[in-house]
């Protein structure tokens, strides 16, 4: 197996065109484990950590190399919440937001963050240069992207117009290192405005509009109103049943946590 | 004989010593037995069923023999004695040649020149399989007959009933023992046609047993060598790639090393059997217990393991320890498709405690009295018949003690935590402090200890005293308990030497010393060990002529008359002992006998947060009194009671192996849940030492006690904060969130 180790992103752009099997690697906690399973062998890996331009972190742009070890004490309450529920102090120090995305799990803890935001992911190629893909377009199904093969995800663009509140909640069996059973992230801006994402509900984040129609409308929700926001969230979700939940746990339960987010947001 | 005693020598029984493997394994320079290397070594692989059941249609090694760096290719046909092996029953071929009855079984193992090399060669062996159905429902199997073994206890009238009656039907999951360390090994043939096989095992004579056996070769060509054991809680009693690596290292004349992955583990070992339990209890208004029903249902899944044994103490145990004079518990372990299943720590009596626990809380609600009380009315006492086998307890049996005890442990304090983390659903932060209820449960456990129903349970050791100090010999496995440690403190306190070391010889060198297994080891090598050293320590006096024997030799008056390089610098002192606990029988027709050598109880009380809108659960604080006999090692003690109560508190709250159609879903610890630090509640211990009626100064064993009552206590506290039925363990959110609402909550 060959290692490329390029020093800047036109480099590693070039290095992915030049070589269709390689396979970018950044902190591996994705990678390693299909490699260990036996699902992948990869012919070339092409190194990212010396990538200065991937691992810039500003407000409103995230370099795809930051690691959720970076995130957990970021600007972004629910992206700090959400960062710090993946896996181990380990598994954060190497893991980045670019892999998650890149990855594109239902159960991806990053993805209902970037769904409630309408963020925009940024992908380069040696021969097209940089583009800009909504997430909604982005993730097109389980594990699926619309990355092309020469495309190297360099960066995630969050709106000017960032919400006053936001809350991140994740469910999963034990109390730390699991795989989520239901995610869901809620944003509330002053006027009323809500965004509402969840993940491992569907293939892809479900964001949850009538549910955000409705109770934007609500400047102060009473009990009735919030009732009402959760069945409609129940309702929008698309879950299945595996091994780590059923489907009806799952359903149920995004209108419980989506609820107590939205609460968390009107009190805090 | 008087022995001198604890206190007079430095690190003798009674004191929390430290052991001489606990620094190694904290800073990494331990050798477990993955980490073993020899020059020239090879390594080994294996192909595995990808289907619970299906014919094998065609086996090519071929294009793996082929490949560069493979050396082996081994099938059925390369097995020279015995084409099957088994703990109890030899049934499990060594490698499946015309059909596969469960997912993950051996086909066929491969040697290469480096691990990556030997999996291409595994994919690499052309094999078809007709595929078909697998008999995967355990309640089917038994219709269909197919069954390792029934049980049964009757005992008393039929008819003697009680005034108030309840009945419970429970299921225990499939749970995994998930040592840390996974199956691994090193065989080096002799070059005469014999081998050497370095292993983690739980009993290295009964794996030379079946490997002699297997390999068609004679007892003195096989030695079996104990290697750094990375945790086992039953996983390694059963043989799983001993025979592969002992083929492969005599066909290639050349070192060979395997060692699982994680995964691979997973179908490498077998699992507690999950349970299914009907039980019907009946008792008096006034409280007392008068008749307990049970029908119990193990599933054995594809081979024999030790699986009649497991249900021979789920049935033992099916009345827990409370008095009854009529009791009817039919029991069965079935064949099916599933991963095989025997050994873990509990043995049958977590699954059997499970069910009596919880009837034991709804009898107590049904005739409205409180719950412990309840349990205090009916606890066994010494002079008791156990109330399945009537054996008559003859031993320490304080179980009122213990109840009374825990009752009296202060409870944590009242409100959620401050702290998200240690709330349910923890840094997932799904839980707000309003949303959670507390409950408290309480279970109280029984454990045989030492093996039973007439087995020749013994323990062979050495005790040499030297003009280097003292050697114990010994070929029981220290698997990360700390038996090493207790037999130090042993012999040291007999003998007033300190310097003591204890050798783990291999099995050519000492008899057998039994498994370490059913809490026995402390009892049985440290009873050895006790009277190998008694014995040296008699010669030792009687040779140097004198009364007192500490390290600098033999003293008499107050002076010492016989130094030590006189006393066994011509010949050093040795004795060498086998020895048998005292004997037990085999049930008669209806499962009644003295079937046991010695019991220990525990209670559990567990303090449990949950979120019941969600089915979040936070184990809160764990109370717990253990029956110990005598505490050779106190910290010990504390780790076993901690640790077997982390693996009850994993049984309750997450830790199940997932079967869909006999296939696996979760072999993986992404997936197969156990608990973290953060998981883990406080843990309050205090003990009741209540001397044995054998074992070193009064000792009993204290591993599997732990974990016999926590899980019923964990569920019962559940129940207790949600007023919901919950008749399974692992309970997981579903069950909470989801279920209906039973009336009669307990107050």
């Amino acid at each position: 197996m060959e290692v490329i180790r390029p020093a800047d992103i036109q480099e590693a752009a070039a290095a992915l065109a030049e070589n269709p099997g390689a396979v970018p690697l950044a902190g591996g906690t994705d990678l390693m484990v299909e490699v260990n399973f036996g699902h992948i062998r990869p012919s070339a890996v092409i190194t990212l950590r010396r990538v200065e331009e991937i691992q810039e972190l500003s407000r409103r742009r995230i370099g795809a190399g930051v690691t959720f070890r970076d995130l957990e004490t970021g600007d972004h309450r629910a992206l700090a919440q959400l960062a710090r529920t993946i896996g181990s102090p380990q598994i954060r120090a190497a893991g980045t937001i670019g892999g998650n995305i890149g990855t594109a799990s239902p159960a991806g803890d990053s993805l209902p963050f970037l769904a409630g935001l309408d963020a925009r992911i940024e992908l380069r190629s040696a021969a097209r240069g940089a583009r800009l893909v909504p997430w909604d377009e982005f993730f097109i199904g389980v594990k699926q992207t619309s990355k092309r093969p020469d495309e190297l995800i360099t960066a995630v663009l969050l709106p000017e117009d960032l919400p006053d509140r936001q809350e991140f909640a994740k469910i999963g069996q034990r109390s730390a290192m699991v795989i989520s059973i239901v995610a869901a992230c809620v944003f509330r801006w002053r006027g009323g405005r809500t965004r509402v994402a969840l993940g491992s509900v569907g293939p892809t984040p479900i964001r949850c509009r009538r549910a955000e129609d409705m109770i934007s409308n609500e400047r102060n929700p009473g009990e009735s109103a919030l009732d009402e926001f959760a069945r409609i969230v129940s309702e929008e979700v698309r879950p299945i049943t595996d091994h780590r939940g059923t489907e009806d746990y799952r359903r149920h339960s995004s209108g419980v946590l989506a609820r107590r987010l939205l609460e968390r947001c009107l009190a805090s | 004989m008087t022995a001198r005693t604890g206190a007079r020598i430095k690190g003798g029984v009674g004191e929390s010593t430290y052991r001489s493997d606990g620094i190694p394994k904290v800073d990494g320079t331990f050798i477990y037995s993955s980490d073993m290397y020899m020059d020239r070594m090879l390594w080994g692989a294996t192909l595995r069923s990808p289907h619970p059941r299906a014919r094998i249609t065609k086996l090519d090694i071929g294009p793996a023999l082929a490949m560069t760096g493979v050396h082996a290719v081994l099938t059925d046909d390369d097995v020279p004695g015995r084409k099957t092996y088994g703990l109890e029953h030899p049934d499990q071929p060594v490698l499946g040649s015309e059909s596969v009855e469960y997912w993950g079984q051996p086909i066929a193992v491969v040697a290469a020149d480096d691990p990556e090399i030997a999996r291409r060669a595994v994919d690499a062996i052309d094999v078809e399989y007709e595929v078909l159905t697998p008999l995967t429902d355990p309640i089917e199997a038994e219709r269909l007959d197919s069954v390792f073994k029934r049980q049964r206890c009757r005992r008393g009238a039929e008819k003697r009933r009680g005034m108030v009656a309840v009945e419970g039907y429970y299921e225990v999951g499939m749970q995994d023992q998930a040592p840390l360390g996974p199956e691994s090994g090193l065989a080096v043939p002799d070059g005469g046609g014999g081998v050497d096989l370095h292993i983690a095992t739980q009993w290295t004579h009964i794996d030379h047993e079946q490997i002699v056996a297997c390999l068609g070769l004679a007892d003195d060509q096989v030695r079996i060598h104990h290697s750094g054991v990375g945790g086992a809680f039953g996983a390694r009693e059963d043989v799983s790639l001993q025979i592969h690596l002992c083929l492969l290292a005599l066909h290639t004349g050349r070192p060979v090393k395997m060692v699982y992955s994680r995964s691979e583990s997973f179908v490498g070992h077998v699992h507690r059997h999950p349970a299914l339990l009907w039980y019907r209890h009946e008792a008096d208004a006034d409280g007392v217990l008068r008749r307990v029903e049970a029908r119990i249902v193990l599933d054995g899944g594809a081979f024999h393991s030790t699986s009649s044994s497991v249900l021979s103490n789920a049935v033992y145990h099916a009345a827990g320890p409370y008095r009854c004079d009529s009791v009817s518990v039919e029991g069965v372990a079935v064949k099916t498709n599933n991963p095989p299943c025997g050994a873990m720590r509990g043995f049958g009596a977590v699954q059997s405690c499970f069910g009596y626990e919880a009837q034991m809380d709804k009898l107590a609600d049904a005739i409205g009295m409180d719950r412990i009380e309840f349990r205090i009315r009916n606890a066994l006492q010494r002079g008791d018949p156990l109330a399945t086998t009537g054996q008559v307890i003859e031993t320490s049996m304080p179980a009122v003690e213990l109840l009374e005890r825990v009752r009296g442990m202060p409870l944590p304090e009242e409100g959620a935590s401050e702290d998200p983390r240690l709330l349910p659903g923890g840094t997932g932060l799904t839980t707000p402090g309003a949303s959670v209820r507390r409950g408290v449960g309480y279970a109280l456990g029984l454990k045989n200890l030492c093996f039973s129903e007439g087995f020749d349970d013994y323990s062979e050791a050495r005790v040499c005293i030297t003009p280097f100090g003292v050697e114990v010999h010994t070929a029981a496995v220290e698997v990360g308990q700390g038996l090493g440690m207790i037999l130090t403190q042993i012999a040291r306190t007999v003998l007033g030497i300190e310097d003591v070391v204890v050798y783990y010889d291999d099995t050519s060198k000492i008899g057998s010393a039994g498994g370490t297994s059913a809490s026995r080891q402390t009892q049985m090598t440290g009873g050895a060990v006790l009277e190998a050293a008694k014995m040296a320590r008699e010669i030792a006096l009687t040779r140097g002529n004198g009364d007192e024997l500490d390290d600098a030799g033999v003293w008499r008056g107050g002076e010492l008359v016989t130094p030590m390089s006189e006393l066994v610098g011509g010949k050093p002192i040795e004795y060498h002992i086998r020895f048998h606990h005292p004997p037990t029988e085999q049930p008669d027709e209806n499962g009644q006998g003295n079937l046991h050598v010695d019991f220990a109880v525990a209670v559990h009380r567990a303090v449990v947060d949950v979120d019941q809108e969600l089915g979040l659960f936070r184990v809160v604080q764990i109370d717990t009194v253990q029956d110990v006999g005598f505490m050779i090692n106190p910290r010990s003690v504390v780790g076993q009671i901690e640790g077997g109560v982390m693996q009850g508190v994993g049984l309750a709250t997450l830790e199940e192996i997932v079967i869909e159609k006999g296939v696996i879903k979760n072999p993986t610890f992404t997936d197969y849940l156990l608990p973290t630090f953060l998981d883990a509640p406080r843990i309050e211990v205090q003990v009741v030492e209540e001397r044995g009626a054998f074992g070193p100064f009064g000792a009993k064993g204290v591993g599997e006690p732990p974990t016999v009552s926590s899980t019923a206590a964990v569920v019962a506290a559940i129940r207790d904060a949600t007023g919901l039925e919950l008749n399974r363990t692992p309970v997981r959110p579903e069950h909470v969130a989801l279920a209906p609402v039973q009336a009669g909550r307990h107050p």
